[in-house]
C-alpha cells in the first residue's frame, strides 16, 4: 500500500541537506569542495521543488528543476574552467591562499 | 513493520543514506573520496524523484549529475594531482565556527519551518505530472521560451568555458 508522506518531511530533508552544503562552503578550503557542495545545496532546492509541485499537482516545478539543473551544469562548467586556469597560474586551489593573492 | 508502509520505509532509508553521504563529502580528506560520496548522494535523491513519482527528473538528474557533471569534476581533480597529503585545512577555530553557525542555522530553519502545510500527505507514487509525456506537454507550451534562452546559455557557457581554460599561447 502507499501512503504518503507528510511535505514537512521533504522540508526537514532539504533543510538539512542545504545546511550540510552551507557548512561544507563555510569548512572547506578546496575550491573544488566548495564547488560541490554548492551543488549539494541546489539539490535539496531541486529536491523541496518536486516535493511540492507533486504536492499541489503542479508539473511547473518540475519544470523550474530541469532548468535549475540546465543553469548548474553551465556554471559548473566555466567554474571548473575557471578553477583550472587559476591552478595553471598559481598552482594551487586554497581559496584562503587565493583571496590574499590581489595582485 | 511499526505501522509504516513501503513508502515510508523507502522515504526515510533514502533519506538516512542521503544525509550520511552529503556529511561525508564535507568530512572526507581525499577530494576524490569526496566526489564519489557526492555520486552517491546524488543516487539517494534520484531515488526519492523516483518516490515523488518524478521519472523523468530521476533518469535527467542521473544522466546529468553523475554522469556528466562528476565527471567533470574528477577529471578535474586528477588533472591538478589532489590527494589527501595536498588538501589544505582550514584553522580548526574557523571549523568549529562553521559547525556552530550551520547548527544555529538549521535551528533556525526548523523553527521557522515547522509547523508548514502541517500534515499535508505527499501522495508518492500517483502522481501523473512528473511522466516524460506530461511534463513535455508543459515545457513546450508553457515553457518554451525559457527552454530555447537555456540552450543560449548552455551554448555561451561552453563558448565561455572554452575560451577560459584555452592556454594563453600569446604570452610565453
Amino acid at each position: 500500500m502507499l501512503n504518503g508522506i507528510p511535505i514537512n518531511y521533504y522540508i526537514m530533508l532539504s533543510a538539512v541537506l542545504f545546511i550540510i552544503g552551507v557548512v561544507g562552503v563555510m569548512a572547506r578550503r578546496n575550491a573544488i569542495i566548495v564547488f560541490m557542495c554548492i551543488e549539494l545545496m541546489l539539490n535539496a532546492v531541486n529536491l523541496l521543488l518536486v516535493a511540492f509541485s507533486t504536492l499541489h499537482n503542479d508539473a511547473s516545478g518540475q519544470v523550474f528543476v530541469f532548468f535549475i539543473m540546465a543553469v548548474a551544469a553551465a556554471e559548473v562548467a566555466v567554474g571548473l574552467a575557471i578553477l583550472s586556469m587559476v591552478y595553471r597560474n598559481f598552482k594551487s586551489i586554497d581559496i584562503d591562499l587565493l583571496s590574499r593573492i590581489k595582485n | 513493520m511499526l505501522g509504516l508502509s513501503i513508502t515510508q520505509w523507502l522515504f526515510g532509508i533514502l533519506s538516512l543514506m542521503a544525509i550520511m553521504f552529503a556529511l561525508m563529502v564535507v568530512f572526507t580528506r581525499s577530494p576524490v573520496n569526496s566526489v564519489l560520496y557526492l555520486v552517491l548522494t546524488f543516487f539517494c535523491i534520484a531515488g526519492h524523484y523516483l518516490l515523488l513519482n518524478a521519472q523523468f527528473l530521476a533518469v535527467v538528474h542521473i544522466v546529468v549529475y553523475a554522469g556528466a557533471i562528476m565527471v567533470l569534476f574528477l577529471f578535474i581533480i586528477m588533472l591538478m594531482n589532489l590527494n589527501a597529503d595536498t588538501e589544505p585545512r582550514k584553522h580548526i577555530i574557523s571549523r568549529i565556527i562553521a559547525g556552530v553557525v550551520g547548527g544555529m542555522l538549521l535551528f533556525v530553519m526548523v523553527g521557522a519551518l515547522k509547523g508548514a502545510e502541517h500534515l499535508q500527505l505527499v501522495q508518492a507514487g500517483t502522481s501523473q505530472i512528473g511522466l516524460v509525456k506530461n511534463l513535455g506537454m508543459v515545457l513546450f507550451n508553457e515553457f518554451l521560451f525559457p527552454f530555447e534562452i537555456a540552450s543560449v546559455l548552455l551554448l555561451s557557457a561552453l563558448v565561455g568555458a572554452i575560451m577560459i581554460g584555452k592556454r594563453d599561447t600569446s604570452t610565453n
